[in-house]
């Protein structure tokens, strides 16, 4: 359905809502790439102007809301573009909340001070962020190209995301229980990579929505979800050590 | 009374598959002399439903609604083939009396008719000439009874020996409401009801078109996509005489099958 409308002026506030989404998507794939950046390098001026473009994110989120109600009361659209007004509201909502989270690793990094990683996290930190931002990046494309093949996919990417944050959860806690002092570093970068892996969570809520968008339907298998990390003490006995072994 | 199984879920499936249909048409086809309006449509017309039947104009669906209470019939070079089952008898058997079917399945038009008579006439006619009031008494019931109905008692009891054409055209479109409902039909057809109504008197119209399902089926041919959406429960469209697609209204309009469909819902060059 890439017919245009006989009223030329709604594909003009389609279009406009998709050139603000890209536009928002773009901000923050730089984001997640700029934040992981300045921790690994300690480069704080480059996180605190990750901290300053999350402002530019933050408006044009309220701006994809005020497209969406404005097309909604004067075009009343239906079908499948109905589907397309109502999932970026979502989906702006899910970038917001990416760009949340690089905000939250970019002020992480200014307080680690001189702990560059411990033991992999470094790699970890840096594969884990990869793998989301070209998620989001394929994510994007798929919203504008109406792929859902790819959709789908990226979906399914997730899982790799997953399995990185609980190595470097199992990997962190040694660190932990071997050296107290390690535990401040080391719970830092926990929640850097639970970061991550949350952005991860989003990414694959927009691959739902464009999902949505295309087929009418959100994808009706359960996602296989590999974050057991919230497991951890529950299956553990939790008193001596052994918690890690669960995972 | 059947209980109308939608409520306003996705799932009304149920909508098509167990209420019983009022209607049936089967294979129906029309053409006026050798132009074929209609080609080959089936529909079951669910009961205590409002069905609405959508289309761009020469589409066919008015023709549809015409062939249901055999007002084609009016038309020399129109030609009906196909079979229409309404509460199980087939209405183009020559043995059908038009006069009685049409008390069974009423109409009321795009522009407002009331007759040149007062209002309480208006409503009384049909109810006199079908001998459905034994005494005075029980003819002013039930012309009460069905203004009532209509939603119109209220503005009207206290003058209706004045002339039904006097009234506003809202008004006026629901005394014809009145005079369809008052001999007590089963199926009441509408075409484009609204279409010469202002917002508030459409409003009306379409607040009591919600409450008369309750008592009566009614299939409504209407150009206001918006208004198909928020009166009917299911939806049929009609494209170049073909009935392209048929289903409950929330599934048309959001997840429509067929793309003749979804470029007309959505405004789209098709």
């Amino acid at each position: 359905m890439n017919t245009e409308h006989i009223v030329k002026s709604f594909d003009d506030d389609l279009k406009k809502i998709e050139s603000l989404i890209v536009e928002m998507g773009g901000l923050v794939e730089t984001q997640i790439i700029d934040a992981i950046t300045a921790l690994i390098r300690h480069d704080h001026e480059l996180g605190k102007r990750v901290l300053a473009k999350d402002v530019r994110i933050d408006d044009l989120e309220l701006a994809v809301d005020a497209a969406v109600v404005r097309t909604l009361v004067l075009r009343q659209p239906k079908a499948q573009d109905l589907r397309a007004v109502i999932a970026v509201l979502k989906v702006a909502g899910n970038l917001e909340r990416i760009g949340d989270y690089a905000k939250n690793i970019a002020k992480r990094s200014a307080v680690l001070g001189d702990i560059r990683s411990v033991g992999s996290s470094d790699t970890v930190l840096r594969g884990m962020s990869r793998i989301v931002q070209e998620m989001l990046k394929d994510v994007l494309d798929a919203y504008v190209a109406r792929d859902i093949t790819t959709a789908d996919q990226v979906r399914l990417r997730d899982e790799d995301v997953d399995q990185m944050h609980n190595t470097l959860f199992r990997e962190l806690l040694t660190y932990m229980m071997e050296d107290p002092r390690s535990i401040t570093p080391c719970m830092h970068l926990l929640f850097i990579a639970k970061n991550i892996e949350r952005m991860g969570d989003h990414t694959t809520g927009i691959a739902e929505q464009v999902h949505y968008i295309i087929a009418g339907s959100v994808p009706d298998d359960e996602r296989p979800k590999h974050d057991v990390t919230s497991l951890a003490l529950l299956e553990g006995d939790g008193t001596n050590g052994s918690s890690s072994s669960t995972l | 009374m059947q209980e109308p199984v939608y409520v306003e879920t996705l799932s009304v499936k149920s909508v098509h598959d167990e209420v019983k249909p009022v209607i049936s048409a089967k294979d129906v086809t029309v053409s006026y002399a050798d132009k074929v309006a209609l080609n080959s449509v089936t529909l079951n017309v669910p009961a205590n439903q409002v069905t609405s039947l959508i289309g761009p104009s020469g589409c066919g669906k008015t023709t549809f609604l015409r062939c249901l209470n055999r007002m084609n019939d009016l038309i020399d070079i129109c030609r009906v083939r196909g079979e229409i089952i309404v509460a199980g008898q087939n209405i183009y058997d020559p043995a059908v009396d038009v006069v009685t079917l049409r008390a069974h399945v009423g109409m009321v038009f795009q522009k407002a008719n009331p007759f040149p008579k007062s209002i309480f006439e208006n409503v009384a006619y049909g109810l006199r000439i079908h001998n459905m009031a034994a005494s005075k008494s029980e003819l002013e019931d039930r012309v009460e009874l069905s203004l009532k109905r209509a939603g119109l008692w209220d503005e009207v009891s206290d003058r209706l020996n004045d002339t039904g054409t006097g009234l506003s055209g809202g008004q006026q479109q629901r005394l014809c409401i009145a005079r369809t409902i008052a001999v007590e039909p089963q199926v009441v057809l509408m075409d484009e009801p609204c279409s010469a109504l202002d917002p508030v008197a459409t409003a009306r119209i379409e607040e009591l078109i919600d409450d008369l399902r309750e008592k009566f089926t009614i299939i409504i041919v209407t150009h206001s996509m918006h208004q198909a959406a928020r009166i009917s429960q299911s939806t049929a469209f009609f494209h170049m005489g073909e009935l392209v697609e048929h289903g409950p209204t929330e599934k048309i309009f959001t997840t429509p099958k067929d793309t003749r469909t979804e470029s007309y819902i959505t405004g789209r060059i098709g």
